[in-house]
């Protein structure tokens, strides 16, 4: 059941100079829900846009499945099953909430290059976009420009176009950033319920340690681009390097 | 049944319908309206630049790619038509080689230059077609022993087509001739050609094109592939381009470096998609109108009104008829600064 999906071997990502992410190797597993944490610039954005490809890679090896996708395009990681939620939100503003899962649904569905259909006349397609807007409590926002949602509504579409794309990987980085204390739990539960369908791998970059807690399986602290921790959350959290360097001040204050 | 024909992508403003309709009935009954060689042919050149445009804002409107090489497929077209012609003599079989010729031509350049400079950043596009449509208008214009050079070509389509063919007697006081026919073959062959890409705009493919121009990045990460989509897109703009240009051609029995692949050709698709409204395609309708109809009768509508205020002084010389580019100019500067969306986008926001 457990078997290791995605694997990082010796990660490495140079700026010039500097080393942002320096020779990560870990393995993650379906069903496995696995928290990244520490403290700001600690290169856990990076981490992730390594593995979904939004970066090149200076050294190391990204695995899926056993295929190396290292050289893989951001376009090809997504059809391999890579899917990926942004951090600060990265939507196609002028077009409908619809529209914009619709998009997803329908690059699944191979429907890009389909010239003369009506793209409202797939109905199998819309009634997908909108069960999954219903979950994530956008339907009756359907029909307007996403540029003209709140902060909070734009997050959770930003989780909705993932569920819609329905990866084999789920990548979340900082879902909930800027959400009110209301709106945070339709995403919370989310995730939640994403977990409990067992053969979903989810990378979950986050802050609040109450989230951490409650959710993960497993926890890797990153500290300056390496791997600090990783383990067990009671474990990690418990243990003296992680305690001193980020819980003290970092984690548990947000 | 007309909701299908727009592919679901109606006017929306009931201002912008009734002028779009007005537009429609004004073309489809020109030559009767409009009784005059000179007012039929403002009536093709519009029909055939309302293609034009509406094919480039394909490309600009909904793809977000800049391209400075429109003229060059539209004469891409207009010369596969002429020299089909020339050298096949006059016949339906040449109009149709040269027209297919030419779109394929057009589609294909497209898809190399699509290649080599859409994986790169948009401005190296725009770079690449500006320098490839100067090479190709230089080449046109020295290549005179297959192009005519400056002089261009003069060939002959099937009589069918032309004003020698007579069938019938009169209508409204209008002469039923060929060039009647080949009038409702400029108009029919850009009104399909119109329908079909705003099929094309409204399909599944068309939505990726607007998210790309949305946000391109995201539509990587969401699994499109964004390279093949633009260059998709080009080559399909691309064929269209050509094929209003064999329409112009054969309506014109004449191409020239000038009438068709004139760098002031691009200004003017520019101007009249940027009028009109980018990623509209009803806006294409509406810029070439307006620019059309201002390019040949603005100089007129100068004249009289310049007559009119005589004996004021100032007047008479700013509104000379020899003035009527600068007013051409400011007309656009106050279109751009006042309907910064386009006609289309005000009048929908408007609603």
């Amino acid at each position: 059941m457990s078997r290791v999906i995605l694997q990082t071997h010796d990660l490495t990502v140079r700026f010039g100079g500097h080393v942002a992410v320096d020779h990560v190797s870990c393995a993650f597993k379906t069903g496995e829900l696995t928290a990244i944490v520490g403290p700001n610039g600690a290169g856990k954005t990076t981490y992730f846009n390594l593995i979904s490809g939004q970066i090149p890679i200076s050294e190391g090896r990204v695995e899926l499945n056993g295929r190396d996708i290292t050289r893989a395009s951001v376009s090809q990681r997504c059809d391999l099953g890579i899917g990926r939620a942004f951090q600060l939100t990265n939507l196609f503003p002028n077009l409908t909430v619809l529209e914009n899962v619709r998009l997803v649904i329908q690059q699944r569905a191979k429907l890009g290059f389909s010239f003369f259909s009506m793209a409202d006349s797939h109905s199998e397609i819309t009634d997908r976009a909108l069960s999954v807007l219903d979950k994530v409590k956008l339907f009756s926002l359907k029909d307007q420009a996403v540029s003209a949602l709140s902060h909070g509504n734009q997050r959770k579409l930003e989780v909705a176009m993932l569920i819609a794309l329905d990866p084999a990987v789920y990548m979340f980085d900082e879902p909930t950033a800027g959400m009110s204390v209301d709106e945070a739990p339709v995403v919370l539960d989310l995730i939640a319920e994403l977990k409990a369908e067992k053969d979903r791998t989810i990378l979950l970059v986050e802050h609040k340690m109450d989230v951490i807690r409650t959710l993960a399986d497993r926890i890797i602290v990153l500290h300056n681009g390496a791997l600090a921790a990783d383990g067990d959350p009671a474990e990690v959290m418990a243990s003296d390097v992680v305690q001193e360097a980020y819980m003290g001040k970092e984690l548990t204050d947000v | 049944m007309i909701v299908k024909l727009l592919s679901g992508d109606t006017p929306r403003s009931k201002i912008l319908g009734a002028i779009l309709l007005m537009i429609l009935v004004a073309l489809a009954l020109a030559p009767f309206l409009f009784p005059g060689i000179r007012s039929v042919d403002t009536a093709a050149r519009i029909c055939v630049f309302i293609l034009l445009v509406a094919s480039y804002d394909l490309m600009l409107g909904y793809g977000g790619i800049v391209s400075f090489a429109h003229t060059m497929f539209f004469g891409m077209g207009a010369y596969g038509v002429a020299l089909a012609s020339t050298h096949m003599g006059r016949g339906y079989d040449a109009l149709i080689v040269g027209a297919v010729a030419g779109a394929v031509l057009a589609a294909v350049v497209a898809f190399l230059i699509g290649l080599f400079s859409l994986r790169v950043r948009a401005i190296f596009f725009a770079m690449i077609t500006l320098a490839v449509a100067s090479a190709v208008a230089v080449l046109v214009s020295q290549l005179s022993g297959l192009t005519g050079g400056e002089d261009g070509l003069n060939y002959q389509i099937p009589r069918e087509l032309t004003p020698a063919f007579k069938f019938g007697g009169e209508v409204m006081g209008v002469k039923l001739n060929g060039k009647l026919l080949n009038y409702y073959l400029v108009f029919g062959g850009s009104l399909i050609l119109f329908l079909v890409l705003l099929r094309i705009v409204n399909s599944p493919f068309g939505r990726v094109l607007q998210a790309i121009r949305e946000n391109d990045f995201r539509a990587e990460s969401v699994g499109y592939r964004v390279v093949n989509y633009r260059t998709a897109a080009t080559c399909i703009s691309a064929a269209v381009a050509a094929l209003a240009g064999s329409l112009y051609a054969i309506w014109l029995r004449y191409v020239g470096p000038d009438t068709v692949l004139s760098f002031e050709i691009m200004v003017d698709i520019l101007l009249m998609v940027v009028i009109g409204g980018m990623g509209t395609m009803y806006g294409a309708v509406i810029g070439a109108t307006v620019l059309v109809v201002a390019q040949n009768y603005l100089q007129e509508l100068m004249e009289v009104a310049s007559n009119s205020v005589e004996g004021v002084p100032l007047l008479p010389q700013l509104l000379d008829a020899d003035r009527w580019l600068l007013w051409l100019g400011i007309l656009f500067i106050l279109s751009v600064y006042f309907f910064p969306t386009g006609v289309v986008g005000r009048l929908r926001a408007g609603k």
